[in-house]
């Protein structure tokens, strides 16, 4: 379920970054204010925990394949959500560093969609719902496995809506919600499965810790509200600031643009296209050339219209090939030369 | 099993590389750290149909590489790993997308533009993060991230998570070991462990975590993590990213191969 840099559009990655640094910033005043110094180590410990449990393949009954869990709902229960939501934050950040899973521009998007919805949606809504009443085994099975599927359902169709909006693959919206959402049904089974299992055995073993979890540091109805209401806020105010901002470069409001529009297009502005388009005429080598035709003027000019399908003539399509080849020998020749030098002054120096 | 000794390995690798003192090694870790994200903004800036304009910022990853001597093979092995995801997404566009275009005499559908548009960026944006961990080392990121004023909380706590990191998965490794010489020929944990195994790995992860913090309060732990001191940006450093930044604005706005080839073939003409 990790958004990838490649899928996602500056616009999509960084309101999601600045929605995700909002819960985040209200978790720390929320853990500052009421923890113990005592659960930083354990925040640290747990987080390297379901880094390390994710490898665990556990066997699914009836099907001879085995699935592995993502650990928001478990962290977020014996953490509390505030503690659990920066643990998998923090988790989140280290592989995509490590291990390029999820890029560092859609790091916020994926802390959203697997640490948001369980942490506080999932958590506080559903299995804090049915705990109420005390703790049952039969009740930790049907809390954790219904928190868990709808947690992942949401963060499935997170991911659904912001690969959309950032207009980088051809998938239809329905089709690709019919893609994601029965898959993650099946693996929010799983994970509800395995967290209610190993709950049920905390639960035998230590009930301290969950109820340490459970007990007044966990959401009350009002703080909720409030983290709901500041996101909404907080993801309106940079949407609608950043698209603004984004306006004159609508990569990412491509696909709404279509939708309303029914162009990707927009009409040439003056101001900086102008000052653009007027710089690549004088800096355009050769001036009778296939690309100073008008309908190609806009594909080789700055970023605004690249989205539009360029009127690409032969000759263009031609010298594109070229000069492609070319940057690319340009590209290594740069890295051997580098390299080739570096060697000359070792030897030099040795 | 194989799966978390890779891990551990690929960890521990680009720690090493990290501990080098190349020119890049040596700059200052905000102003890597800055140069990266506005490289991820630019490469993920194009648009799907775009292939020419990206090849220019292949300059990016070759000199650092090439400056930082990083072995390239480990680093483009991780890079193919990522990319059966990207593929399974980026493969489905060609199915949508019919619309043919001539490239050189040839029918292309645009669906497979925009699929190799996207393995592109996926490449060059994975590329990109690898090489700021593997020239900058999680421990300075940490400092990089205290200087942008992310709270020490989190930073403090990230830091903890990645240390343990390696204790806890060669402590899942043992356990998996043990579970597998006494369950043979059994693909993976079975549902009547479940819950035992997962757990008792969490309570000891519960009782480490309390070892080490009577640890840390032993040595004078009140909350606070000590990184050092901040290195000092230098001219240097702030060259390095005001230059890359000129360069990834100008890859930006001029289809740099298009210059180059027009230039040549109308040459040729």
């Amino acid at each position: 379920m990790h958004m990838a840099d490649a899928l996602i559009s500056p616009l999509v990655g960084g309101t999601m970054w600045v929605a995700t640094a909002g819960v985040a910033a209200y978790s720390i005043k929320k853990i500052q204010s009421e923890m113990d110094e005592k659960k930083i180590p354990l925040m640290g410990v747990m987080g390297a925990f379901i880094f390390a449990s994710q490898m665990i393949n556990f066997t699914i009954p009836a099907t001879g394949s085995s699935g592995h869990i993502g650990g928001g709902l478990l962290l977020a229960i014996l953490l509390g959500p505030y503690a659990g939501f920066l643990t998998i934050a923090s988790v989140l950040t280290i592989q995509a560093l490590f291990f390029a899973d999820g890029g560092l521009l859609a790091l916020g998007s994926n802390v959203f969609n697997m640490g948001f919805f369980s942490c506080f949606i999932a958590y506080p809504l559903i299995y804090k719902g049915f705990m109420g009443r005390g703790y049952t085994t039969k009740r930790i099975f049907f809390a954790s496995i219904l928190a868990a599927i709808i947690g992942l359902q949401m963060g499935a169709f997170g991911v659904v809506l912001e690969t959309l909006f950032s207009g980088k693959t051809e998938l239809p919206f329905g089709t690709f919600v019919l893609l994601m959402q029965p898959i993650h049904l099946a693996i929010g089974a799983v994970e509800g499965l395995v967290t209610a299992a190993v709950v049920t055995y905390i639960w035998n073993a230590r009930p301290e810790i969950l109820e340490g979890a459970a007990s007044g540091r966990a959401l009350s109805n009002v703080s909720i509200k409030k983290v709901a209401a500041g996101l909404i806020a907080i993801t309106l105010i940079t949407g609608v600031g950043l698209s603004w901002f984004a306006s004159s470069n609508p990569d990412g409001l491509e696909w709404a643009m279509i939708k309303t529009a029914g162009t990707a297009e927009l009409e040439a502005p003056d101001g900086l296209h102008q000052q653009l388009s007027d710089l690549q005429t004088k800096t355009a080598f050769l001036p009778d050339y296939s690309f100073k035709t008008p309908e190609d003027e806009t594909e080789l000019g700055a970023g605004e219209e690249e989205e539009a399908w360029p009127a690409i003539s032969g000759g263009t399509s031609t010298s594109g090939i070229v000069g492609g080849g070319l940057t690319l020998a340009l590209a290594v020749l740069v890295g051997v030369g580098i390299s080739s030098l570096k060697r000359r002054k070792y030897g030099a120096n040795s | 099993m194989a799966n978390i000794m890779n891990s551990l390995y690929n960890m521990r690798l680009l720690d090493d590389l990290a501990r080098q003192e190349t020119v890049i090694h040596k700059l200052h870790p905000l102003m890597k750290l800055l140069t990266t994200v506005s490289y991820l903004t630019v490469v993920v800036s194009f648009g799907r149909y775009e292939i020419g304009g990206l090849l220019p910022l292949l300059l990016y990853p070759v000199i650092v590489f090439t400056l930082a001597e990083l072995p390239v093979k480990p680093i483009l092995l991780r890079i193919l790993l990522v990319s059966p995801f990207i593929i399974g997404i980026g493969i489905l566009n060609p199915f949508f997308d019919h619309q043919v275009y001539l490239l050189g005499g040839r029918e292309i559908s645009r669906g497979w533009i925009t699929f190799l548009s996207i393995l592109l960026k996926s490449g060059l944006t994975v590329t990109a993060a690898l090489l700021l961990i593997a020239t900058t080392g999680m421990d300075r990121l940490a400092g990089a991230l205290r200087m942008l004023k992310i709270p020490r909380i989190f930073v403090l706590q990230l830091l903890l998570t990645y240390r343990y990191i390696s204790v806890l998965m060669e402590e899942v490794a043992r356990t998996l070991r043990a579970y597998s010489l006494r369950a043979p020929r059994q693909k993976g944990v079975h549902r009547s462990a479940w819950g035992s195994l997962a757990g008792q790995l969490i309570l000891r992860t519960f009782d480490r975590a309390q070892r080490i913090y009577e640890a840390m309060c032993l040595r004078g732990f009140t909350g606070e993590y000590h990184t050092g001191g901040f290195k000092e940006i230098r001219v240097w450093d702030l060259s390095y990213f005001i230059g890359w930044v000129f360069f990834f604005a100008v890859a930006r706005m001029y289809n740099i191969p298009m210059l180059i080839g027009s230039l040549i073939t109308g040459v040729i003409r």
